[in-house]
């Protein structure tokens, strides 16, 4: 039996086959593949993921990356604040020493992790609490008729007292009203965003109920709830969880203003990348790079979010589907 | 008793600050067991409001609906919303004009099917899937178990209203009702899902409302026609004395305006002249006279009256000046659209 090798232009044959047996593999599949495939092709959404992933596996491994102890105080003797000397980057502190003597660089990097934890689990917060309203008030607003309407207006008053008052004053009475704390920080600043979640999905949903394939479905004696759940709620998703990778670049920047405004974690000790900025303020004229690189990082992150919630926006819309 | 009695049916839509529509206007017809009877007129004239009206599917604010519906003995418009919801996709199903927006494009076909069969014959899990496959199989679908897994985007629009259908079938209602099914495919599978739809209800005893624009697709499957113009019934007769003896100008109207492969080449279709927005009140006179050729001053004198012919089978007509019967071979056109006899 002879091997048959392929020249260069079978080859190359064999590579635009695979590339159209790929190409069809990718038109079949559910919307979800379908938007996969769309931002898989996009740059905006390759770059979102990449920071995204980045700072996801900064916060994992971080404690395993950094140098020094970010809470050790280990060169305090060489610091003074009278006289505003600090050491500078050098072979051994690779960002410099900060005002109480501890590694910069590893105090950035462990900072990563409660920046992304706060900002997670207060956006889960804000989707779950919010999605579950939206959903029984999209479901009472569009099949529930008469009594239906009068649920839907008492949770949407709900969220348009929430809607009403400025995030970052909402977030801060309440965490003042809790006490000062992590899970504070997480609650604060989840519940701002439950009105958000809430008024989307029932607007989303709104408008799915009055589709055709609600109507069929009502034709084949399909019940109700099993109408919104099953039709209804996952159709109008989509925009929710676009929604909710914005809302992620949102959460980071509140949770970085409210630890700024001292209002996170009660051990001052603890690296975070408002904490760090509201530090750096004090030494802003001798020392802004303290300032500039936990910026940057909230910055940074929040754009990859961005990056990704449009890119996948695009994706989703229906409109832009062929 | 026929399956399904429909007497004075008027759906009026109340619109805030305007005088209300009245969309349905009075129609009455009734549909025996194994029947299909054809709703037929232009946009407008009150065909889907009449299928949406039995399923009780209409919007409950603004709209009111009167007149009775009798089904199997029991009266639809008054029933409550529980048995209603029980009887729908059991005993009536609805079969609609778009196929993928009937269809949820995020949950796959199978789904969509057994959820019927979950709902009304109460089968899960494998016997479900089974009987989906069986289903989706019946109404012509190639390689079913495949296709369970499909989206509605999947598959191509003949293949859409195919799965419509067999979620329309899957508990081999009594009745179905079939609002311009073929209206959103083209010509070569339009007439493969007639051909279906006639297989589906020829044989048993489900009876088939089938409600379209197009004379054409009326010709191939219906046994009694009934004419709608402005949501009343103004000729209602069988299919042969609909295309061969028509007698209201308005069903002669629309045969003349159907293209005609035996016609002279270059010969020019007849539109009827103007459009459904320039109907006269029924109150008034006939809505159809604004638009008439054969109007006479006492078309204007108060609504006409459905009466029936004199002679020959039975034959109802709305009009005070009906086309006469021996002008007919001249004036009426032989329809060749026909599917098949």
């Amino acid at each position: 039996m002879s091997v048959i090798v392929p020249g260069p232009r079978a080859a190359e044959k064999i590579d635009r086959l695979a590339e159209l047996a790929a190409l069809s593999e990718e038109r079949g599949g559910s919307l979800w593949q379908e938007a996969f495939a769309r931002l898989r092709r996009n740059p905006m959404a390759i770059i979102g993921a990449v920071i995204i992933l980045l700072f996801v596996i900064l916060a994992i491994v971080g404690p395993f990356l950094v140098p020094y102890s970010p809470t050790a105080q280990t060169w305090r003797d060489e610091v003074s604040i009278a006289r505003e000397a600090f050491p500078g980057p050098r072979a051994e502190n690779l960002l410099g020493v900060d005002a109480l003597g501890r590694d910069f660089f590893s105090r950035l990097v462990i900072g990563a992790r409660q920046t992304l934890l706060v900002g997670v689990v207060a956006t889960l917060l804000g989707f779950a609490v919010g999605a579950l309203l939206g959903a029984v008030a999209g479901g009472a607003a569009g099949l529930g008729g008469r009594r239906g309407a009068w649920i839907d207006n008492i949770l949407m008053r709900f969220t348009d007292v929430l809607l009403a008052l400025p995030s970052l004053l909402l977030a801060l009475s309440i965490a003042a009203v809790l006490g000062r704390s992590l899970t504070t920080l997480m609650i604060a600043v989840g519940v701002v965003q439950i009105p958000v979640f809430a008024r989307l999905l029932r607007g989303s949903m709104i408008a799915q109920a009055h589709s055709d394939y609600v109507l069929a479905g009502t034709a084949l004696g399909v019940r109700k709830p099993k109408l919104v759940l099953g039709h209804i709620v996952p159709n109008s998703l989509g925009p929710v969880i676009v929604q909710a990778t914005l809302t992620l670049a949102t959460a980071i920047i509140e949770a970085a203003a409210l630890s700024f405004l001292g209002l996170g974690n009660p051990d001052p000790s603890t690296p975070e990348w408002g904490v760090m900025l509201a530090d750096a303020q004090q030494f802003l004229g001798v020392r802004p790079d303290w300032a500039f690189y936990p910026a940057a990082g909230i910055i940074i992150t929040a754009l990859g979010f961005t990056l990704f919630g449009e890119a996948l926006r695009e994706a989703l819309d229906p409109k832009l589907r062929k | 008793m026929a399956l399904l009695d429909v007497r004075d049916l008027t759906v009026v839509f109340g619109r805030r600050g305007q005088r209300p529509v009245r969309a349905v206007d009075g129609v009455s017809f009734s549909v025996d067991s194994g029947q299909v009877v054809g709703l037929v007129g232009e946009s407008g004239c009150g065909k889907s409001v009449t299928s949406l009206a039995l399923m009780g599917l209409l919007p409950k604010r603004a709209v009111k609906v009167t007149g009775s519906v009798m089904f199997d003995g029991m009266p639809l418009l008054t029933m409550d919303e529980r048995s209603m919801r029980d009887l729908r996709g059991r005993d009536i199903a609805m079969i609609f004009q778009d196929p993928l927006s009937s269809l949820n494009p995020v949950v796959s076909i199978g789904t969509q099917v057994t959820e019927v069969l979950l709902r009304h014959r109460g089968l899960k899990g494998e016997a479900a899937r089974k009987e989906a496959a069986n289903l989706l199989d019946r109404v012509g679908i190639p390689d079913p178990v495949r296709r369970l897994k499909d989206y509605p985007h999947q598959l191509s629009g003949g293949m859409r209203q195919r799965a419509l259908i067999a979620m329309a079938v899957a508990c081999r209602p009594r009745l179905l009702i079939a609002d311009e099914p073929t209206t959103a495919l083209d010509v070569t599978i339009q007439a493969q899902i007639l051909e279906l739809l006639k297989d589906l209800v020829s044989g048993s005893d489900t009876a088939l409302i089938l409600i379209t624009h197009d004379l054409g697709v009326v010709a191939g499957i219906c046994e009694t026609i009934n004419v709608l113009y402005a949501g009343r019934v103004v000729e209602a007769t069988d299919r042969r004395q609909t295309f061969a003896a028509p007698r209201h100008p308005y069903t002669v109207g629309l045969l003349g305006s159907i293209p005609r492969l035996d016609a002279v080449r270059g010969e020019k279709l007849t539109p009827i002249r103007g459009s459904v927005r320039d109907v006269l009140a029924w109150s008034d006179g006939c809505a159809f006279a604004p638009r008439c050729d054969r109007r006479i001053d006492q078309c204007l004198q108060g609504p006409p009256e459905l009466v029936d012919a004199a002679t020959g089978p039975p034959h109802r007509f709305r009009c005070v000046n009906p086309v006469p019967k021996d002008q007919l071979d001249q004036g009426a056109p032989t329809l060749v659209t026909e599917v098949s006899p």
